[in-house]
């Protein structure tokens, strides 16, 4: 058979000779490889003291979004129930009444939508899909658990906090809850 | 003792059919099928005058007929125009014709909504399909869409006339197979609109055909309205024993509930029988119906996805290599997930589902 890379070595069933059975010499061949591993690099950090930064294109956990008034963006289309390669996307629609016009910026939305994120294989298709920029797949990890019926996402768990009613939630959410209260202290002493 | 008419031939796209004189070119273009078949919006076969309108099926004759072979000088509208004895006809050849088409299709979009996510027509919409095949990204058009206010026709049927594009087919069949005409096409030009006269609802028998003419979102049924989509529904053939009309519709089920239940379309998406408004409305529970099969979805339809065809299931060798006890079910989805609740039988609420029905608290058994 061909091999195929050029690294491949054939087995050497020769018997040992005095050198090799000696031992000792091989002994610190394979201690000098180790010891040089002390002093190079480390490929490891101290998670979670330690966090690397995500790639820009990380494909983390969904969120549904919002618009700037505060108001859900999903209209239940289904689309990302389409794209969704796994089947993991459940969702029922509804239509909006006159009192809740503040609530959903179409006059349909996704009374139910839920995420089984033990199917979620997290390709983004989703995210590629939704015609209303309403859900996205952010950088962070669906957390570890111990229970099945957790990874379970509904809409509470989606989404992103109301950034008219609920400022500093919003804020934090983005990461970005000191430079808010801190705009939000000039702004008082103004 | 008349003979059978003696049969013309016409060169399609370079496909010659024999077709019997006063057929449309339209027709003899179907004969062949595929993409020799130009799209249609308004003409519907079913429907006497229909057709002329919305300019989608031009085509372009090269050879007028054996007696006259001048070609005709401008596009012609295919549905309108009958074929002649040695006619020569490019569509899809034609490179006017595909230009043509494409302004026609951009005309249509000027004033249509882009609400397809909100719209249950989207997935089995005719305009949809044709602005796919040749709609531009985007419009040159630079000013404010037209809109109307929507409005229920009558119980069953919604009126959206921002997506209407005039192509009276719901207005031929309130004439036709309805025996009074309560609707009609009001004002002129840019503010032409389907309305009832003085808002009168419409309770004829038939009329809920209407929904199944249209080939846009236009006229919808509000007892299906926002209650799932069209791909998430399975298509099912079924027939009932109903006095007023054949009784043959197809239901589209969820589970197994009858989300919706329409007439049995043919492959250009034209009804097949007319159904009546308690076959369409009224019968919304399974056993209501005899079912006779999954209806035949062309596989490049959206409504297609995720039906598999001729699956293999392997076979669960668990049961026999464990002495006959069960795999344990280490979550069931129905305990947690919160989509699909049994207690919610969306079927059974007249129109569309609100917060209402989703907030309510449980019924305790």
């Amino acid at each position: 058979m061909q091999a195929l890379t050029n690294r491949a070595k054939q087995v050497d069933a020769e018997p040992l000779s005095f050198w090799e059975r000696l031992y000792l010499p091989g002994i610190a061949k394979g201690m000098l490889i180790t010891l040089k591993h002390i002093f190079k690099k480390k490929a490891t950090i101290n998670y979670p003291e330690q966090k690397r930064p995500f790639s820009s294109v990380f494909r983390g956990l969904h969120v549904l979004n919002r618009d700037e008034e505060g108001r859900e963006r999903c209209t239940a289309c289904g689309l990302c129930a389409v794209a969704c390669p796994a089947e993991a996307i459940t969702m029922e629609g509804a239509e909006r009444k006159k009192d809740e016009l503040h609530l959903y910026r179409e006059e349909k939305y996704a009374a139910r939508y839920e995420i089984n994120m033990l199917r979620c294989i997290f390709c983004g298709l989703c995210e590629e899909a939704c015609p209303k920029d309403a859900i996205y797949l952010t950088e962070t990890f669906a957390p570890a658990n111990y229970t099945r019926s957790s990874f379970i996402y509904g809409k509470p768990d989606l989404l992103i906090p109301d950034p008219v009613a609920q400022p500093e939630d919003f804020e934090r959410a983005k990461g970005k809850l000191e430079e808010h209260k801190a705009n939000q202290r000039a702004k008082k002493t103004d | 003792m008349s003979e059978a008419p003696k049969l013309v031939s016409v060169v399609i796209d370079n496909i010659t059919v024999q077709v019997p004189p006063g057929t449309s070119i339209l027709q003899a273009a179907r004969t062949i099928g595929g993409e020799v078949a130009p799209p249609a919006m308004c003409y519907y076969t079913k429907l006497k005058g229909s057709g002329g309108k919305c300019r989608t099926c031009l085509v372009e004759v090269s050879k007028g007929s054996n007696a006259d072979p001048r070609p005709m000088p401008k596009l012609v509208a295919s549905c309108r125009t009958n074929v002649m004895d040695g006619m020569e006809v490019k569509n899809i050849t034609s490179a006017r014709v595909t230009d043509a088409r494409n302004g026609v299709v951009e005309f249509l979009l000027l004033n249509h909504p882009l609400d397809c996510p909100i719209c249950d027509q989207a997935g089995e919409c005719h305009l949809q399909d044709l602005s796919y095949e040749h709609g531009k990204e985007g419009t040159r058009y630079e000013f404010h869409r037209r809109t109307f206010d929507k409005h229920d026709l009558g119980p069953y049927i919604q009126l959206h006339m921002t997506r209407c594009i005039l192509c009276y087919r719901c207005v031929f069949v309130a004439d036709q197979i309805t025996n009074k005409r309560v609707h009609g096409v009001l004002s002129r030009g840019d503010h032409s609109e389907i309305a009832t006269y003085i808002e009168k609802s419409l309770d004829n028998d038939f009329i809920g055909n209407v929904i199944d003419v249209c080939p846009v979102g236009a006229l919808t049924d509000r007892t299906f309205r926002f209650k799932n989509r069209v791909w998430f529904t399975k298509p099912v053939d079924a027939h009932r024993d109903c006095p007023k009309c054949s009784g043959k519709v197809t239901l589209w089920e969820r589970g197994k509930e009858v989300l919706r239940v329409t007439a049995r379309k043919d492959q250009w998406g034209e009804v097949e029988e007319w159904i009546c408004n308690d076959c369409r409305f009224e019968k919304k529970h399974i056993d209501d119906w005899v079912i006779e099969g999954p209806t035949k979805i062309n596989r490049h339809s959206v409504i297609s996805q995720g039906h598999y065809v001729g699956v293999v299931k392997p076979k669960e060798t668990f049961s026999a290599v464990h002495d006959g006890s069960k795999p344990k079910l280490l979550m069931n989805i129905h305990s947690v997930s919160e989509v699909n609740r049994p207690e919610i039988d969306l079927s059974a609420i007249p129109g569309p589902a609100t917060s209402d029905v989703f907030n309510e608290t449980p019924k305790k058994s």
